[in-house]
């Protein structure tokens, strides 16, 4: 039976609750309704004391500046490109590397197996990784960008997993048919691993849509910059100059335009994460059961 | 006795010995199509994780571009005394171990904080907005975080510091302040992974048998006994689970958040060791200096997280291995 007490202290326990996790979104997204009211907003307005959440006059100049500066929709095609280079190179891997190490008769499957995982808990770290893609050449080149972290173990793992669950039997009733591996890759694995893929070329595509510091460190070429270091450019370099620690750069930038060029650029996500959540709910949680 | 001697003595040896090699290759051949498959990944990993573990011995060399690995001279442990004897590392190294201290202390809790109180909720629409809501930040890179955090706390126009205006308080330049920014580090990791970092354990609370709340309402139990009773020791192996997988992060920074957000005013508590290394090795061009700097950080590493999985299954069932 339910005492009167219970009742009461749970009762305000369940409105706590719903304080603490409104709080908790107002907060998360305060800073979000900032950017976006300043990045619309006149010289005055930006400058004017008080709290800037709600847009109370509109003006787009800042967006202007946007529309017009090339280097920014350069950097654009670039992050496209290397995105969409990316995951495809990492779906076609993933998936042939995943499908073998699924298999308990594969010879010397925990050999393999743990040949993937241990770069989980060891590496070269930044500099020899530099070193290499110096010496293999790729200075300045977009393969620098996309080669070096086509394969993630994490997701391997998730992928093998996945493939691991599905009968076997769709695969033995193939082979009585004459079918070889490949053939049964592509016709019949390959069908049923959709999902899966689905969730590698989204986390791919996220880490490829906001990586900045490979191309800081391998590509020289301003026309070959991807779209966060340009944004990073613009943002940040006129901040940190204002906070005394890059001296001697004029920063003709107005405080929306830098703004207009943050929401430009995360955009996109914003767009569509949304309703593409599930599919990074499932990655997480494939990727937690062990084995 | 060696191999031949007993061949020798035993010919039916030397010939199970053959055979047993024969059917690793047949094993293999029978199996062809997968190496085939398996073949680009093995290279990928070949190339581009195990030449650079190859490369970390250029921290015990003098290493020169232009002589490459092989030819440049052998120093042994001479990058690691400079470390250790120079001004500049052990701070980078006190920083590191502070901030992430932090990070663990605050921020490991947070995301089981937040489930426990998400399963809480009834009402699917309001749960749902705030679980979107707070995965917001984990998809931005700390690029454009960065920006949003500046402008958020600028001692002008962020709102914190009009409000404590308001209150009569001084403005606080929160990002260039020492006293602050570590405080900085730690909230704003928190406010980008909390969310997301949640998810684990929502789907581990969902998995609790609900007979054991139905029991326990049946009793009378309050919710917060409940959480503690029920939910807390439920979900105890999934958050050893992930203390394992997180220990390592003590020493490994997050480089991408405190490279973006670092600034002159504040790198006396805010430099850590892959931003020291960065400055070393990339700009300075200390190639074999800072390629022992990652060397240590990387052992320290597999060391922190071999042992806390040690110290797991000595404790409890819970391990990674």
């Amino acid at each position: 039976m339910r005492t009167y007490t219970t009742n009461k202290s749970d009762f305000i326990f369940t409105f706590f609750v719903y304080t603490v996790l409104t709080l908790l979104a107002v907060v998360t997204l305060l800073p979000f309704l900032q950017i976006v009211t300043l990045s619309m907003s006149s010289a005055e307005i930006v400058n004017s004391y008080g709290f800037h959440f709600i847009p109370t006059s509109f003006d787009f100049s800042g967006y202007r500046q946007v529309f017009h500066n090339d280097l920014i929709w350069t950097a654009y095609g670039n992050t496209i490109l290397r995105t969409v280079l990316a995951v495809a190179l990492t779906l076609v891997l993933t998936f042939l590397g995943a499908y073998p190490l699924s298999k308990k008769f594969l010879p010397h499957r925990t050999f393999w197996t743990g040949f993937v995982v241990l770069t989980m808990f060891f590496s070269g770290g930044m500099i020899p990784s530099y070193i290499l893609v110096k010496e293999l050449g790729l200075m300045n080149s977009i393969w620098s960008l996309v080669l070096p972290g086509a394969v993630s173990t994490f997701l391997l793992l998730i992928v093998r997993n996945f493939i691991h669950e599905i009968p076997e039997a769709l695969e033995e009733s193939a082979k009585m048919d004459g079918a070889n591996d490949i053939y049964i890759l592509w016709r019949i694995i390959l069908p049923l691993s959709m999902p899966v893929l689905a969730t590698v070329a989204l986390y791919t595509g996220v880490y490829h849509w906001n990586a900045w510091f490979d191309s800081m460190l391998y590509i020289q070429d301003e026309k070959k910059q991807v779209l966060q270091l340009v944004l990073r450019h613009i943002v940040l370099d006129g901040d940190l100059a204002a906070s005394g620690t890059e001296t001697g750069q004029t920063n003709v930038n107005t405080e929306s335009m830098k703004l207009a060029t943050l929401i430009v650029s995360i955009l996109p996500i914003l767009c569509v994460y949304p309703f593409l959540q599930k599919y990074f709910v499932k990655g997480t949680l494939i990727g937690s059961i062990k084995g | 006795m060696s191999n031949e001697q007993i061949t020798a003595i035993n010919p039916a040896v030397h010939i199970r010995s053959a055979s047993k090699k024969r059917t690793v290759w047949k094993r293999y051949l029978d199996n062809k199509y997968f190496f085939i498959m398996l073949a680009p990944v093995i290279l990928y990993f070949i190339i581009f994780h195990y030449f650079p573990i190859y490369g970390v011995i250029i921290a015990f060399e003098n290493f020169k571009i232009i002589k490459g690995i092989t030819g440049s001279p052998w120093v042994g442990l001479d990058n690691f005394r400079d470390m250790f004897s120079g001004l500049y590392f052990l701070p980078v190294l006190k920083n590191t171990f502070i901030i992430n201290s932090y990070k663990l202390l605050f921020g490991f809790p947070a995301p089981i904080l937040l489930a426990i109180l998400l399963n809480e909720i009834r009402k699917p629409l309001f749960k749902k907005s705030v679980q979107t809501i707070t995965y917001l930040p984990y998809f931005l890179s700390w690029i454009a975080l960065s920006g949003i955090i500046i402008e958020f706390l600028s001692p002008s126009r962020g709102p914190i510091n009009v409000l404590l205006d308001l209150l009569g308080f001084k403005p606080i330049f929160f990002i260039a302040d020492v006293h602050w920014f570590r405080s900085i580090l730690v909230s704003t990791e928190i406010w980008k992974t909390v969310g997301f970092n949640a998810i684990i354990y929502l789907a581990a609370i969902a998995g609790i048998n609900p007979e054991l709340y139905e029991a326990a309402d049946v009793d009378g139990i309050s919710k917060l006994k409940k959480i503690w009773y029920i939910t807390l020791p439920s979900i105890s192996p999934v958050i050893v689970i992930m203390l394992i997988l997180t220990s390592g992060q003590i020493i490994n920074d997050d480089f991408d958040q405190i490279y973006n957000l670092l600034n002159a005013k504040v790198s006396s508590v805010g430099d850590v060791i892959s931003t020291y290394t960065y400055t070393e090795g990339i700009q300075k061009m200390n190639y074999s200096y800072a390629a022992a700097v990652g060397l240590f950080k990387n052992v320290v590493a597999l060391v922190v997280v071999l042992t806390a999985n040690f110290i797991a299954k000595r404790f409890s069932d819970e391990t990674i291995f």
